[in-house]
């Protein structure tokens, strides 16, 4: 089974704090991570590999620092890596991002089931994988909590999906692209042994001329139909801090149940 | 070409953009700002600079939708499950609404099911002037490709200017597949929509970095438009039942025979509330101690008719499902009332809440972060305070 995983490398945010003068990030260092939900990604397609056998090769677009997180996946056991990186990939949207993406996917060959996390925790936006899975014409399953069932005699899968009601299941042909959330799996730590082979691999980087009929303006900055205008603080919240002071649990509850009650939302 | 230009007349090498950028791309060479290939052009430096020497740089060389002034119109996805609405794409009619009437142009909504008829007079009341009406089996259960087939094929056709779709589960899924095979932008979970008085673009707002950088993003050479939409960000207009709108039926564009993708079965999460949806949400962190003292914040939800969120720490510690989970790596809800119980308030956890209208706190810590975004707060063991509020809101709301 041939397993694609595609994964962002992204500003670790656990090291951000909020500056409350200017309401702007302050970071103190700069390090960078695989996007959580990418590690799940990543330990979704190593289970597949260790059940039906096959390849896992993850693939990254970024710029040339991002060759860091795909050392980092093969460190959890994936066997091949390909970055994406060129000056004209620069300042991609989504729609440039999975375009680019495909590209490269195409050049790849053939593969049985396409992994993303739901979303990135920079941008956001959760739009790259049904991009990818439309402009390579593939089924997409997206937000998948569960794989029920996978059949790579028959070329079906079955998967569970976290909507806002509840849970489904949807049964799909193969090849399929999933995005999927958080505790699908614990994603594992690296290992020596894997850590050791990743410092050996030698992960190609493919710039826009090993992407055989790419557009140029269908890439990075001038490829993106989407363009920022502005940027600025979220407002403030208003008013400050009500502290509540009252002899007891008791008393404090009713002059806060009051208190809310004039609010006028409930 | 450069994501970032640099002033270098306005510079004065003070380096506070060096600090706000995620992604340690900027550097002082000769008291100068320079900028190296890490940049990704967010933007999170411009607010940093106290002499406003960063920029965006202009660009679009190319028109790519050809004929631009052939798009007229607001479309919305009218979203549905089982033959029921959600509020929010009643929200996105009425903001829909005010758009139109900017652009001096109609108002669409496309509603796709299967026995979904009612859906159509339900949209009208809420301010479309026309309906897109598909009904076919293959558009039963939502599943993508029925969905955005037909909905592309109505695109090529009608030509709208833009087209809006929630930011839900489905809405996310749909939106990204249409764009894509369009090739037209997408700005996902916008919580601001309006029309540039100057030139008529869309102006699209979202937060981006947990909520902490508010980007506003046209799409000026494509069309549609296209944006998905926060749950809870626009008014829900009133419905007005007897307005009046056209009803076109429309052929689905997949046949149920050719699907690829089937709904077999559902789970839903019986006595929950949605909590995209939710009023009201009762939520607990670290504080609330296990499974069990999830039941007390579940109490005082239901006086309340909300639903019961949760930290990543509860879920990491296996006390709720993370269906519950609030935060970056959780769901983001915008409530009328949210209740922190022992939730320490991680920059994370805010991301996903701290634009809630009110904010109420329960914290043993009254250095709790938390007590910094909460309008109303309580230093205090959570165990004693939530049952007493639970009993009395029960006497002020009289259940």
């Amino acid at each position: 089974m041939n397993i694609i995983v595609c994964i962002k490398q992204v500003p670790d945010t656990t090291n951000v704090k909020i500056n409350p003068e200017t309401n702007t990030l302050i970071r103190e260092g700069v390090s960078s991570i695989i996007n959580p939900f990418d590690m799940y990604a990543i330990e979704e397609g190593l289970r597949l590999k260790e059940k039906f056998g096959g390849k896992v090769t993850v693939i990254s677009l970024g710029p040339p620092q991002s060759i860091n997180a795909l050392k980092e996946a093969v460190g959890m056991g994936t066997d091949e890596a390909v970055q994406l990186s060129d000056r004209a990939f620069a300042g991609s949207d989504s729609w440039a991002t999975a375009y680019t993406l495909s590209l490269a996917i195409k050049k790849m060959g053939e593969f049985d089931i396409i992994l993303c996390g739901k979303q990135a925790i920079d941008g956001d936006t959760g739009q790259v994988g049904p991009g990818l899975a439309s402009q390579l014409g593939i089924t997409q399953l997206t937000y998948v909590f569960k794989i029920v069932r996978l059949d790579p005699g028959t070329g079906t899968i079955a998967v569970e999906r976290l909507l806002e009601e509840g849970r489904e299941i949807v049964e799909a042909k193969l090849p399929a692209l999933l995005t999927v959330v958080k505790n699908i799996n614990q994603p594992r730590s690296t290992s020596l042994f894997h850590i050791r082979r990743a410092s050996q691999l030698i992960i190609p980087t493919w710039t826009v001329a090993d992407l055989p009929g790419a557009d140029p303006s269908s890439l990075g900055l001038k490829g993106s139909p989407t363009q920022v205008i502005k940027i600025f603080s979220p407002p403030k919240r208003e008013g400050a801090l009500d502290l509540i002071k009252a002899d007891g649990a008791e008393e404090a509850a009713a002059i806060l149940a009051d208190k809310i009650i004039a609010e006028k939302i409930l | 070409m450069p994501l970032l230009d640099i002033d270098k007349d306005k510079c004065v090498g003070c380096g506070a953009c060096i600090d706000a950028c995620p992604f340690g791309a900027l550097s002082l060479v000769d008291d100068m700002v320079v900028v190296n290939d890490k940049c990704t052009g967010c933007g999170a430096c411009l607010l940093a600079c106290p002499m406003h020497a960063l920029s965006l740089p202009d660009k679009r060389p190319k028109e790519a939708t050809a004929n631009l002034a052939d798009y007229s119109g607001v479309w919305v996805w009218v979203e549905q499950f089982n033959g029921q609405t959600g509020d929010i794409s009643m929200e996105m009619l009425g903001q829909g609404r005010k758009l139109a009437d900017q652009r001096k142009a109609a108002l669409t909504a496309c509603v796709l099911g299967h026995h979904v008829e009612h859906i159509t007079k339900e949209a009208i009341s809420f301010g479309a002037d026309r309906v897109f009406w598909v009904d076919n089996e293959s558009l039963g259960s939502y599943t993508t490709a029925p969905y955005a087939s037909t909905l592309i094929n109505l695109i090529h056709e009608y030509k709208p200017e833009i087209f809006l779709l929630g930011a839900s589960a489905r809405g996310r899924d749909l939106a990204g597949s249409v764009a894509s095979l369009l090739h037209t932008g997408l700005t996902a979970d916008c919580t601001g929509l309006d029309i540039d008085p100057e030139n008529g673009l869309l102006m699209q707002t979202r937060p981006a970095f947990g909520g902490n950088i508010m980007a506003t993003i046209i799409c000026p050479h494509h069309r549609p438009q296209m944006a998905t939409v926060r749950y809870r960000v626009f008014e829900k207009p009133v419905a007005d039942c007897h307005r009046q709108g056209q009803v076109i039926p429309v052929k689905a564009a997949m046949s149920a025979d050719r699907l690829t993708a089937h709904v077999v079965d559902s789970i839903l999460e019986k006595d929950e509330v949605n909590l995209a949806d939710a009023r009201v949400i009762v939520s607990g962190g670290h504080g609330v101690g296990g499974p069990a003292g999830f039941e007390t914040l579940r109490k005082l939800a239901e006086v309340l008719g909300g639903a019961v969120g949760s930290s990543r720490s509860a879920v990491d510690a296996g006390w709720i499902s993370y269906a519950h989970q609030v935060g970056q790596t959780g769901r983001t809800v915008r409530p009328d009332l949210y209740i922190a119980c022992g939730i320490s308030g991680q920059i994370q956890h805010l991301a996903g809440m701290k634009t809630s209208k009110v904010i109420v706190a329960i914290n043993t810590n009254p250095e709790a972060p938390i007590f910094n975004v909460a309008n109303y707060g309580i230093v205090g063991d959570l165990f004693q305070i939530v049952p007493a509020l639970t009993k009395q809101f029960k006497k002020r709301l009289h259940k």
